[in-house]
C-alpha cells in the first residue's frame, strides 16, 4: 500500500463515518421508511415468455376488503400517456401495454395500506394471453424469426444509438465494430491459430436490501425516496415521463443496502410516481427477494476468440465476436456492449483486431449493469483462451502474458494510447503473491491440486460529469453536497477525505449530505467505478473553490496573506455575528473522444484504465469433481488509494461475489421459466465458501487525472477471478471448462469425457 | 386484519409492551410497525440470510419467519439494545475498527449472532467462526473483515473481563 501523503486525510484507513449509524441497526434506508396514509403496492407478474394480452381480470382483487385500487398498464395512461422509460432505449412500459416479453414482467399493481391484503389480492388477479414464439438463446436470437420488439425506441441520449431509431424485425439492440489493422492478414501470417467458443451464465445482483421505492405526489411536485444508485438520472427521467420540469421531482435516496449495478436507473421509480399521482397518497413499492430475479440481472454472453500466434509467442491477430443476452428489455445493455466491446481482445498488444459485440433482446429478465459492465465475461473468454493457448504451446502462462500485455505508451484496440495502466505490475505482484516461480504441491490419488492466474482492464464510462458543493458554515464546520450514494463503498468516507484533504480538517469532521436532488447537485450515477475519479476531482475542486474565497475573505478583512485567523472569526467579523456561509463548487467532466462508428477507433477511449488481476490455487477431488479454492489472489492498480483499508475490502468483496458467479450462481430457466428465484435455490457466497487464503493488494500507482493520484476499484476485484479458477482447474486435472458456472458436476463430466465416458 | 388478531405482552429490550397484533404477522413486522426498531430486517424471506436476526429468550431467531403470537410472554432483545446509551457493545466497537461492514444491512444480524457465539465460546477460532456465523450472509462479501472483528471483540471482552 502507498504511504499516507502529508496532510494525512488522504491515503489514511479512515473509519466509515457512518460506521456507529450500521452498527447500531439506525442507519437509514428506503426500507424503513413509513409515510401517514401510505398504501403498499404488490406486483402480479406475467406466467408467460411472451404473448399478446387478451384479458386482465382484476375484479375479485378489487373485491377484496381493504383493496384501494388495482392497476393496471392501460390504467396509467391516465397520468402518464406515453409510459416507456430506459436509459439506452425507451423501449420498457412500467407496466405491461400490449403484450408481454418475459416470464415475470409486471403486469398489474394492487394497492392496499396493509402489505399482506395487497399480497393476497394480487394472487386473485387473471390474465389470458396470446402466446407468441418465444427465444431465449442470444445467439439464436441475433437471427430468430421471434421478435422482442416490434420496433427499436432508442432513447436519443446516445449519439452512437440513433442509427437504430425505428429498425424493424430484429433483436440485435446494439452492433458495434472495432477494425484495428488487418486480421485476416495476420491470421495469414500466423504460426498457429487457436479458437475457443466460452459462454457466461446468466446472474443477479441479490442486494440484501431488495429494490424498494416510495413517491409521495404533491399538487405539483412530486418527492420519490428510492434505493437508487443514480437519482439525479431518476430525477430527469421521471420529469421526462410526466412533461414537467426537474425541479418538481425530488428524488431522495438515504444509505443503500447494496447496489451492484441493479439499482440504477429506472426501476421502482416510475411505477411508484404514476400510483402516487393516480391515487394521491403515498405508495411504496418493496421488492421480495424472489422479484429481483425478475427485475435486473447480468447478462449471459456467448464468446467466440480466435487469435493467430507467432513463432516467437507474439499474438499477432484477434478475432472476437460476442453476443450480449440482454433480455426483454435494453436497460443498459447496449453501453455494456459497446463499453465492453473496446476491451474484448484483452489487455495485449495486438496489432490485428476484429470486434463484434451484439445486444441481443430475448425473452429473459432484463440484463443491465453487474460490477464490470460485462468485463468479467470478457475476461473469462480471452484468459481462458489465453492459458489454453500458453499451454498448447508449451509455455509459462505467466510468461506467455508477460510478452504480450500492453505496456505504458503502446496504443490499445481501440488506438488509445495506454497511460497510468500498471498491467505489468499488477501481473508480477500477482506472480510474487503466487509463489509462481517456487515448487508447487501438485497433490496426488483422488485430490489434484492446481493454479492458475487470470488480469483483465477496463475502460471507465464517458464522458460523465459529478458536481459537488463543499458549504463552511459561520461556525467554521463544513457540510458536503455530492449526490454520490454511498451503498457500503465507502465513498461517504473517502469523499470527505478527500475534502478535508485540501480544507486542512479531519475528515471526521465533515458532514456528507445524503444524495436529494432538490439539494445535493447533479452526479451522472454511482456506477462503473467512477465515483472516485469523478467525483472525487469535483468535490476537490469544490473544496479548493471554498478554499480559495476564504482567502479572499480574509483579504477583503484586510487582513495579511496566509493569515491563519480561524474561520468563525473571519465570518464574525464580516457579518458581525455568527452568519453567513462561503460555498464551493466543483464541476468535473472528463475528457473523451467517442469511437468511430464504422472502426471503433478513438484516440481518447477512457479517462482512465481499471487494471485487476486474480490467482487461484484449487483443489479438485477426481471422483466428485468437487472444487475447493484454497488461496485466492487479488491485485489491482487503484491509483494511489485515498483509503487504503476500504480499497482492499472492495478488492475482497468483488473477489467474492465473483467466487460465487463462478462456482454456484446461475438462473436457471425452463422454456423462459426461472425455476431458482430464492436464495435457497441460488446460492450465494457465505462464510463456507471464502477460500482458506484470501490476500488481496494495491500496486503502487498513480493516477495522473485523479484526486491526489486515485481511481476507481470497485469492480476491479472481479475481473481475473473466474479464469484463474478454470485455469487452475486446468492445471489440477487437464481439463477444460467453458461454461461458468465451474460446479462439481461440470468438472465431473468433463472427467468423464476426458476418460472417454461421454 | 382483524381475523385472528390478539394481544401479545413481552419484553422488548429490556422493558415490559403489549401490541395488537395478526397471527400472520412475523415478529419482524411487528418489531418494524409497531415499536420502530428497523434493525431486524427482512431480505431473503426464508430465513436463509440472517437479516432478521432476533433474540428470543436468549437465542437467536429468524425474525421474518418468527411468528409474533409466538413472543408472548418472552424476552426479546434486539440490535437496538446493545451498549447502553452512548457506549457499544464490544462487538459493535469491534464491527468499526475492524471495517467489518459495507453497506451495513446485514450487520445487525452478524453481530447479534457472534455475540451469542461468544457468550458460548469466549475464544474462537476462525473455523468456529465461520461456522457459527455460516446461516449469515453479506452480499458485498466483507467476511474476512467479519472474522477480524469478532477475534477483536473476543479479546475486547477478555480484556474487560480481567481488566
Amino acid at each position: 500500500m502507498t504511504q499516507p501523503m502529508q496532510r494525512g486525510q488522504v491515503g489514511r484507513s479512515a473509519q466509515r463515518l457512518e460506521g456507529r449509524a450500521k452498527v447500531t441497526g439506525r442507519a437509514e434506508y428506503v426500507h424503513n421508511l413509513h409515510l401517514p396514509g401510505m398504501l403498499h403496492g404488490k406486483i402480479f407478474r406475467s406466467t408467460v415468455a411472451h404473448g399478446r394480452i387478451r384479458r386482465i381480470d382484476v375484479r375479485a382483487a378489487q373485491a377484496i376488503a381493504g383493496v384501494e385500487r388495482v392497476v393496471t398498464g392501460e390504467d396509467l395512461r391516465a397520468v402518464i400517456p406515453n409510459p416507456y422509460y430506459g436509459p439506452a432505449f425507451h423501449d420498457q412500459p412500467i407496466l405491461a401495454l400490449e403484450k408481454v416479453r418475459y416470464a415475470g414482467e409486471p403486469v398489474a399493481v394492487v394497492l392496499a395500506a396493509d402489505p399482506h391484503v395487497a399480497e393476497e389480492a394480487a394472487q386473485l388477479i387473471t390474465a389470458e394471453y396470446d402466446e407468441m414464439p418465444a427465444v431465449f438463446d442470444e445467439v439464436e436470437a441475433a437471427s430468430s424469426a421471434a421478435i422482442v420488439h416490434e420496433v427499436l425506441k432508442p432513447a436519443g441520449i446516445f449519439p452512437d444509438l440513433k442509427h437504430l431509431e425505428g429498425r424493424k424485425n430484429t433483436n440485435v439492440a446494439l452492433d458495434f465494430h472495432l477494425r484495428r489493422g488487418d486480421v485476416e492478414a495476420g491470421f495469414a501470417a500466423a504460426d498457429r491459430i487457436f479458437e475457443h467458443s466460452f459462454r457466461t451464465q446468466q446472474v443477479m445482483h441479490t442486494p440484501l436490501e431488495p429494490m424498494v421505492s416510495v413517491a409521495d405526489a404533491g399538487d405539483s411536485t412530486i418527492t420519490i425516496h428510492t434505493a437508487s444508485q443514480s437519482p439525479s438520472f431518476v430525477r430527469i427521467e421521471i420529469a421526462r415521463l410526466l412533461g414537467w420540469p426537474e425541479n418538481r421531482v425530488r428524488v431522495k435516496v438515504p444509505f443503500v443496502g447494496g447496489g451492484f449495478g441493479a439499482k440504477l436507473y429506472i426501476k421502482l421509480e416510475a411505477l411508484v410516481a404514476a400510483l402516487s399521482l393516480l391515487v394521491r397518497r403515498p405508495v411504496k413499492v418493496s421488492l421480495t427477494m424472489e422479484e429481483q430475479f425478475f427485475t435486473i440481472t447480468k447478462h449471459a454472453a456467448t464468446l467466440h476468440i480466435k487469435s493467430g500466434v507467432a513463432k516467437d509467442g507474439r499474438i499477432v491477430a484477434r478475432r472476437c465476436d460476442v453476443w450480449w443476452n440482454g433480455g426483454a428489455y435494453a436497460d443498459v445493455g447496449p453501453r455494456v456492449t459497446q463499453k465492453s466491446g473496446f476491451t474484448a481482445a484483452g489487455p495485449y498488444d495486438i496489432e490485428n483486431v476484429h470486434i463484434e459485440s451484439y445486444a441481443v433482446y430475448t425473452n429473459l429478465p432484463p440484463a443491465g449493469a453487474l460490477r464490470g459492465f460485462g468485463i468479467p465475461q470478457l475476461v473469462w473468454a480471452y484468459e481462458s483462451h489465453t492459458d489454453l493457448i500458453a499451454r498448447a504451446l508449451g509455455l509459462d502462462p505467466l510468461e506467455f502474458r508477460r510478452k504480450n500485455i500492453l505496456r505504458e505508451g503502446r496504443p490499445q484496440a481501440t488506438g488509445t494510447i495506454m497511460r497510468d495502466a500498471a498491467i505489468e505490475a499488477v501481473l508480477d505482484r500477482l506472480a510474487q503473491r503466487m509463489k509462481w516461480h517456487e515448487p508447487f504441491d501438485r497433490g496426488s490419488g483422488t485430490l489434484r491440486r492446481g493454479r492458475g492466474i487470470g488480469i483483465g482492464f477496463k475502460a471507465s464510462i464517458a464522458p460523465t460529469t459529478s458536481v459537488a458543493i463543499v458549504n463552511i458554515a459561520a461556525d467554521g464546520s463544513c457540510v458536503l453536497y455530492s449526490s454520490t450514494v454511498d451503498m457500503g463503498q465507502g465513498s461517504n468516507t473517502a469523499m470527505a477525505q478527500i475534502a478535508a484533504e485540501v480544507l486542512d480538517l479531519p475528515a471526521e469532521a465533515i458532514r456528507v449530505v445524503h444524495p436529494d436532488t432538490d439539494v445535493t447537485p447533479y452526479d451522472m450515477a454511482t456506477l462503473g467505478s467512477r465515483s472516485t475519479y469523478h467525483m472525487g476531482n469535483a468535490v476537490k475542486q469544490a473544496a479548493e473553490d471554498a478554499r480559495d474565497k476564504l482567502a479572499a475573505l480574509a483579504a477583503e478583512l484586510g487582513l495579511p496573506p496566509g493569515s491563519n485567523l480561524p474561520w468563525p472569526e473571519l465570518f464574525r467579523r464580516k457579518y458581525g455575528m455568527q452568519a453567513g456561509n462561503i460555498v464551493g463548487v466543483g464541476s468535473f467532466i472528463p475528457s473523451y473522444a467517442s469511437p468511430d462508428h464504422d472502426t471503433g477507433l478513438t484516440a481518447n477511449a477512457t479517462p482512465f484504465w481499471m487494471i485487476g488481476g486474480a490467482g487461484a490455487e484449487v483443489e479438485v477431488d477426481t471422483e466428485t469433481g468437487a472444487v475447493r479454492v484454497t488461496k485466492l489472489v487479488n491485485v489491482a492498480d487503484a491509483g494511489t488509494p485515498i483509503n487504503p483499508a476500504i480499497v482492499e475490502t472492495q478488492l475482497s468483496g468483488g473477489a467474492i461475489m465473483q467466487l460465487g458467479f463462478t462456482m454456484t450462481e446461475e438462473m436457471q430457466f425452463r422454456e423462459g421459466q426461472l425455476t431458482n428465484a430464492s436464495l435457497a435455490d441460488y446460492k450465494i457466497p457465505g462464510f463456507h465458501d471464502l477460500p482458506a487464503a484470501m490476500e488481496s493488494a494495491a500496486v503502487e500507482a498513480q493516477e495522473h487525472g485523479g484526486p491526489f493520484g486515485a481511481k476507481g476499484v470497485g469492480e476491479s476485484g472481479t475481473f481475473g477471478v473466474s479464469p484463474a479458477i478454470a485455469n487452475a482447474i486446468d492445471d489440477a486435472i487437464g481439463v477444460r471448462l467453458s461454461a461458468l458456472p465451474l460446479t462439481a458436476e461440470a468438472v465431473w463430466r468433463a472427467l468423464g469425457e476426458k476418460r472417454g465416458e461421454a | 386484519m382483524a381475523e385472528g388478531a390478539r394481544t401479545i405482552r413481552f419484553t422488548l429490550n429490556g422493558r415490559q409492551v403489549a401490541a395488537e397484533i395478526g397471527t400472520h404477522e412475523t415478529l419482524v413486522e411487528i418489531l418494524q410497525q409497531r415499536f420502530d426498531l428497523f434493525g431486524a430486517r427482512e431480505s431473503c424471506g426464508q430465513g436463509l440470510c440472517g437479516c432478521c436476526t432476533v433474540i428470543v429468550n436468549g437465542a437467536a431467531v429468524s425474525g421474518c419467519l418468527y411468528l409474533a403470537a409466538f413472543a408472548d410472554g418472552a424476552a426479546v432483545e434486539t440490535i437496538e439494545h446493545l451498549g447502553d446509551g452512548r457506549a457499544l457493545d464490544p462487538l459493535q466497537e469491534a464491527f468499526i475498527e475492524a471495517g467489518a461492514f459495507q453497506c451495513g444491512f446485514c450487520t445487525p444480524g452478524m453481530i447479534l449472532m457472534a455475540r451469542q457465539l461468544l457468550d458460548e465460546q469466549p475464544e474462537p477460532s476462525d473455523d468456529d467462526i465461520r461456522h457459527y456465523l455460516s446461516g449469515n450472509l453479506c452480499r458485498c462479501a466483507a467476511y474476512p473483515e467479519i472474522i477480524a472483528a469478532v477475534k477483536l471483540a473476543a479479546r475486547k471482552r477478555k480484556g474487560a473481563a480481567s481488566g
